[in-house]
């Protein structure tokens, strides 16, 4: 593979997917400290926010330890070259939290919908085109439709006034040929000003070379997290990515050694627990299931006694998508009446 | 004089048509006339198969047809942008209009918990919320009504063949609106709403998830007893509404998992979401109809 003098924008998901590892607890110190390392290693693009995005506090994906505005409000001032976005989520936030973020001074809007349902993203990004930011549409949970479909979705995302085009492996299903079939028809098709992204998730181990396929194919935005903190078994860890980057002659502006520290010394720290491809993880990938859902399932099992393996299979069966956490429990509840465990 | 109440239904699409179905198997609301804007439209055609007038010129089409036909009541399912011209036409002749439309004019109506309400104080436009309202606020109330509720959270999801352009469009407005309701109808201090949208083959049944975050240790005995009561009173006209799951209790969080069956009428028995809608706003107008034929309301004089 030869990537030699492409350059790709590099987009930190620590401090939003992170949250869902942290079970949406970062600190505000703990977010500004890490923003202001990023920063100073040379990270383009930090996204801070809930894990599921603006308005996601709720106690079907968890109340934070603070609010958007709080978090937003405190990382953007202290930042020197970096942008901060924040993700939106329609039918959990509206148009109001996207006008506080922009108030508080983000200046990338990413609107994420489900992969066949994009047109329910028409106010939200027309909105966020309309204020003039960076406006980017995130197809989530690519892996469940065909490259046509994705494009097709895309194509609406793009009419409503987004720039930059996400394919997103949200479930970490993904292999790189998947990869490079979506991200190269989204490149091919879409206007050559429209940006084309991927965001992918570590749950087959497949990150790093889903991450270089997209590139190869003609993304030139990457999401991933330093020290891989995210959810399922995390994204795309940064440093890694970085110093595989540099040997392949692509260009990021990030600085190797001290984007390490950073997982080093700050982010691994944070950690609640190892985030690895552990069982639950691998589960995630191979049943294509949402990888926000892992801490629920994992707590289903210790109140249900169901195994976190068992309901995560069962809600890939059901094609259950990305926010419907609260099935977990309710299929956990309907698993032990069945066992005749409650 | 018939005890049936006439009425008229503005808006010949999904809505509107499970509508005139249920509408014709009534004991109390006879339909008369169907209001559309396009004659070649399909709902038009349907309607007058079914053997009711139909209009392609607009509810100004019918307004000279009401006190004539004596139209006393208009089921609206349209849109939120036409609503409130419709109502007020309707209701200058005496209408009471029936809002199935996010414009929430009037106060909202959820049937189990404050319909009875509406029809003594002969509300003439009343609200009938969103479909996840509907799904989801008697069970907030359910547990309201035994002791305060600080935060109710509802998560309805829905099939994504049974969402229509309308709500696509305005999402924000389904979580806004339902989120007030939560508040206002359901009687929690603070109310969230979130909609998921499935695009799963074969079409998953409307499912929904109510939080409720109780202000002091949740009475266990008295809510469940609420609760399976409350789900009774829902399934007089939602016979599918089911508590799948709940009430749980963990520490001050009651949790109650619902499916909503449609009875498949026009619309799959899938889209109960959109089944709960027309079913509470038959369900709605039955209930003046009654109050007016027991003489505790009068409904507006006529020449």
């Amino acid at each position: 593979m030869n990537l030699n003098g492409k350059k790709v924008t590099l987009h930190d998901m620590s401090l939003r997917d992170g949250m869902h590892a942290k079970r949406h607890q970062i600190s505000l110190d703990q977010m500004v400290n890490v923003a202001t390392a990023m920063d100073e290693a040379g990270m383009p693009l930090i996204e801070v926010t809930h894990g599921d995005g603006l308005g996601g506090r709720s106690l079907n994906y968890g109340f934070p330890a603070h609010s958007d505005e709080e978090y937003l409000s405190a990382v953007v001032p202290k930042m020197k070259n970096a942008k901060i976005s924040a993700l939106l989520l329609p039918g959990i936030g509206t148009v109001d939290h996207l006008k506080m973020a922009k108030d508080c001074g983000v200046s990338t809007i990413r609107v994420a919908t489900h992969c066949t349902e994009a047109d329910v993203s028409e106010q939200h990004i027309g909105m966020a085109a309309k204020m003039e930011m960076d406006t980017v549409g995130f197809l989530m949970m690519a892996h469940m439709v065909s490259p046509e479909k994705v494009l097709e979705q895309a194509k609406l995302m793009v009419g409503y006034g987004a720039n930059c085009i996400y394919a997103t492996d949200s479930a970490g299903y993904m292999l790189p040929d998947e990869v490079t079939a979506k991200i190269g028809l989204l490149r091919a098709e879409l206007p050559s000003n429209i940006e084309v992204g991927f965001h992918g998730h570590h749950n087959m181990g497949m990150a790093i070379a889903n991450s270089l396929a997209a590139i190869e194919a003609g993304a030139s935005r990457i999401d991933g997290s330093v020290a891989g903190l995210g959810a399922g078994a995390g994204n795309t860890p940064l440093e890694v990515f970085c110093a595989v980057l540099d040997r392949m002659g692509v260009e990021t502006g990030v600085d190797l050694y001290k984007i390490m520290d950073v997982a080093e010394d700050l982010i691994v720290p944070m950690m609640d627990q190892p985030i690895r491809v552990d069982r639950n993880a691998l589960t995630l990938g191979y049943a294509g299931v949402y990888s926000s859902f892992l801490l629920f399932a994992e707590r289903a099992e210790q109140k249900y006694g169901i195994s976190a393996r068992d309901i995560l299979v069962e809600l890939g069966r059901r094609g259950t998508v990305g926010g419907q956490e609260d099935m977990i429990e309710d299929l956990a509840l309907t698993m032990a009446k069945e066992k005749g465990l409650i | 004089m018939s005890k049936k109440l006439k009425a008229v239904i503005i808006g010949p699409g999904n809505i509107g048509t499970d509508l005139l179905m249920k509408m014709q198997r009534s004991e109390w609301i006879e339909p008369v006339w169907m209001v559309g804007i396009d004659p070649e439209s399909e709902g038009l055609k349907r309607a007058a198969e079914m053997g009711i007038k139909t209009c392609a010129t607009g509810v100004d089409g019918i307004l000279p047809h009401v006190i004539e036909d004596d139209i006393r009541v208009a089921f609206d399912a349209t849109s939120a942008y036409v609503h409130a011209e419709n109502s007020r036409k309707l209701n200058e002749l005496g209408v009471i209009m029936i809002d199935l439309t996010p414009a929430a004019v009037g106060p909202f109506c959820v049937p189990p918990v404050n319909l009875a309400d509406h029809a003594k104080n002969l509300e003439m436009n009343v609200n009938m919320v969103t479909c996840g309202g509907q799904a989801t606020i008697p069970m907030v109330a359910a547990v309201s009504r035994v002791q305060p509720v600080e935060y109710g959270e509802i998560i309805a999801t829905v099939s994504s063949r049974s969402v229509g352009p309308g709500t696509r469009q305005n999402i924000d407005e389904f979580t806004r609106t339902t989120a007030g309701a939560v508040e206002k109808v359901g009687g929690a201090k603070e109310g969230k709403a979130i909609i998921i949208i499935n695009p799963a083959e074969p079409p998953l049944m409307m499912r929904d998830t109510i939080h409720c975050l109780t202000e002091s240790e949740p009475d266990q005995a008295a809510i469940t007893e609420s609760v399976h009561a409350m789900v009774k009173e829902v399934q007089k006209y939602v016979p599918g509404y089911t508590l799948v799951n709940g009430p749980i209790f963990d520490g001050n969080k009651v949790s109650c998992f619902m499916q909503v069956e449609g009875l498949g009428d026009f619309l799959p028995k899938y889209a109960g979401n959109l089944d709960i809608m027309t079913a509470a706003g038959l369900r709605t107008a039955e209930m003046f109809a009654e109050e007016a034929a027991n003489g505790t309301i009068t409904l507006p004089a006529r020449g």
